[in-house]
């Protein structure tokens, strides 16, 4: 099993969603984090003053699939938050060493 | 009872209770302005400034601002309102230790209610410039000295029958006793005070974003709602010529200092930046506030456009002299306190309070009225602002008056209230936002250099 870490950006949560549900994947964790890459920040200007924005809001999504999809997910989540703008984010893929159910402490592929 | 009496009291206890209200306002600006850490803070400071204010100035305050005395401070009937007192009786009518308000044709509760919310407004303006490093304790022993005495005293010279007034200096509802006297107080905190870590670090000017301006938008409309009370209010009768007309002088201020302060921070800062457009709002109701019984529409409108555009130059002037004022308190009160005071100097038209002030300079009566309204704004400023200075001094030598500087990071709610304003939010976003050490607020923008790595987007 394979944990996929996606970041994102924050509009694309919902096709992401739609996308990875249209795969038969419906259970998934996100967070909201603030990045900074090669996407520059923005100027923000207060009273008088402008300052600089350079960590910037993104959606971090984290789904743990069987190792056959693994590149299949991987790929719908490119085509679903791609803009092909800067910024479009980054995704990692991390072993997972085993899986549990809390309810009924099932373990494994059968616990995802 | 004299339906007059009764109407006039009405009148006076529903504007008195508008201004009370004002309060409300200003805990939603100031706390709109400054950051979530330090929200539970400003709220109590506001909150209790008016219970301060109401014991002090029920204490003393109304005494030495009303009593009969001197020239400089009142004298009889000086402590918990026990003077001599027949009204509503008016005029020669009226018999009792406080004569300068023997005008007013409403019982003397009424007259105390009124005039105290009054005083509780100019202590709430020092809580604004003073925020988020003031400590608790020295505001609320600050705000009962100047409720007491500093507030009482000026107020004497020019409501109680005291010095200024005999010299021919009109402040119809309070630019300079309330407004300008809040904001000399203010000044005087702040430069004891310093400016908050991290404002005006190597040398540059840091924004620290307020956490709600959703909050701050509608404390103004408070706060505009309120000064309908202020204004009109200060005829303390139900002249209905008079009254109409003020709300209207009021509200044109309101206005063109709304339209001027955003056309200017349009032109001039870039963008018409939301917090401008409500100091402009604020600062063009504080400058009619002199005038507003003395002069036209049109010149109320001139007078709040002027005032709109004052303050968005202060505001940054401040910021470039290194005077923190995290909501604009000293733009908005003490610079068009002073601005509004003058104003009346050059607006006054005698036509409408005839025999008071007479014509100001613009419409052909010279000088004289403008000379005593400069004297009052010098003569209210040296002294407001030098014991203040005292007042402040002396706290900083003994309780102190500024928070430690690991309080003043981790944030006032939870260093002197134990407590936290949004406590579901676990983390205070600013925490991660651009910043490099100790919660600091975010960097100014940096100048890059064409053709560097950093400037090429991949």
């Amino acid at each position: 099993m394979k944990k996929i870490e996606a970041i994102i950006r924050p509009h694309k949560l919902d096709d992401v969603r739609e996308a990875l549900s249209e795969e038969g994947i419906r259970g998934m964790t996100m967070i909201e984090v603030k990045g900074i890459g090669r996407q520059k920040g923005h100027t923000e200007v207060y009273r008088g003053s402008e300052y600089q924005i350079d960590f910037l809001p993104k959606i971090k999504l984290e789904v743990v699939v069987p190792d056959e999809i693994v590149d299949k997910i991987v790929s719908v989540i490119v085509r679903s938050a791609r803009t092909g703008s800067v910024g479009d984010g980054k995704i990692f893929i991390i072993p997972v060493g085993e899986v549990v159910r809390v309810r009924t402490e099932e373990v494994g592929e059968e616990a995802l | 009872m004299d339906p007059k009496i009764i109407v006039d009291t009405l009148w006076v206890l529903f504007t008195a209770m508008l201004v009370f209200f004002m309060n409300t306002g200003f805990a939603m600006v100031e706390s709109g302005f400054a950051r979530a850490k330090n929200t539970v803070n400003i709220l109590s400071k506001n909150f209790i400034v008016f219970a301060v204010s109401s014991l002090a100035f029920w204490l003393i305050g109304w005494g030495l601002m009303f009593g009969n005395g001197n020239g400089f401070f009142g004298i009889e009937g000086l402590f918990t309102l026990g003077g001599a007192d027949n009204s509503p009786a008016t005029n020669d009518a009226y018999e009792g230790a406080y004569s300068a308000i023997g005008w007013a044709g409403v019982p003397l509760m009424a007259k105390f209610f009124f005039q105290l919310v009054f005083a509780g407004t100019a202590a709430t303006i020092v809580s604004g410039a003073v925020a988020e490093r003031i400590k608790y304790i020295s505001f609320i022993l600050f705000s009962f000295i100047m409720v007491a005495v500093l507030y009482p005293v000026t107020g004497h010279w020019i409501w109680g029958g005291g010095w200024l007034a005999n010299l021919g200096f009109w402040d119809f509802a309070g630019s300079t006793t309330v407004h300008s006297v809040g904001g000399w107080a203010a000044l005087a905190g702040v430069l004891l005070l310093g400016s908050r870590i991290g404002k005006y670090k190597d040398g540059s000017i840091h924004p620290i974003p307020g956490h709600s301006m959703p909050l701050a938008t509608l404390g103004a409309f408070i706060l505009w709602l309120g000064w309908f009370g202020f204004n009109p209010g200060s005829t303390m009768a139900a002249d209905v010529d008079a009254i109409a007309r003020i709300c209207i002088t009021t509200n044109s201020a309101a206005a063109a200092g709304i339209l001027s302060s955003t056309l200017v921070s349009w032109l001039v800062l870039g963008k018409p930046d939301l917090s401008m457009t409500i100091n402009g709002c604020l600062g063009g109701l504080v400058a009619i506030t002199a005038g507003c019984a003395f002069v036209s529409v049109g010149s109320s409108v001139i007078i709040g456009f002027a005032a709109g555009a004052i303050v968005v130059f202060a505001v940054v002037g401040f910021d470039r002299v290194k005077i923190d004022d995290p909501v604009g308190a000293l733009s908005v009160h003490l610079v068009n306190g002073i601005f509004g005071t003058i104003a009346v100097g050059l607006f006054a038209q005698d036509v409408f309070s005839p025999g008071t002030t007479g014509d100001g300079l613009f419409f052909g009566g010279g000088f004289g009225l403008l000379t005593s309204q400069l004297i009052g704004v010098a003569s209210v400023g040296a002294f407001t602002f030098g014991l203040s200075l005292v007042a402040w001094s002396l706290l900083k030598a003994t309780v102190g008056i500024r928070v430690s500087r690991e309080e003043e990071v981790e944030g006032l709610d939870v260093g002197e209230h134990g407590m936290s304003a949004y406590p579901e939010f676990a983390s205070s976003p600013e925490r991660y936002s651009a910043m490099s050490d100790e919660t600091m607020p975010p960097k100014p923008k940096r100048r890059v250099e064409p053709g560097s790595e950093v400037a090429v987007e991949h």
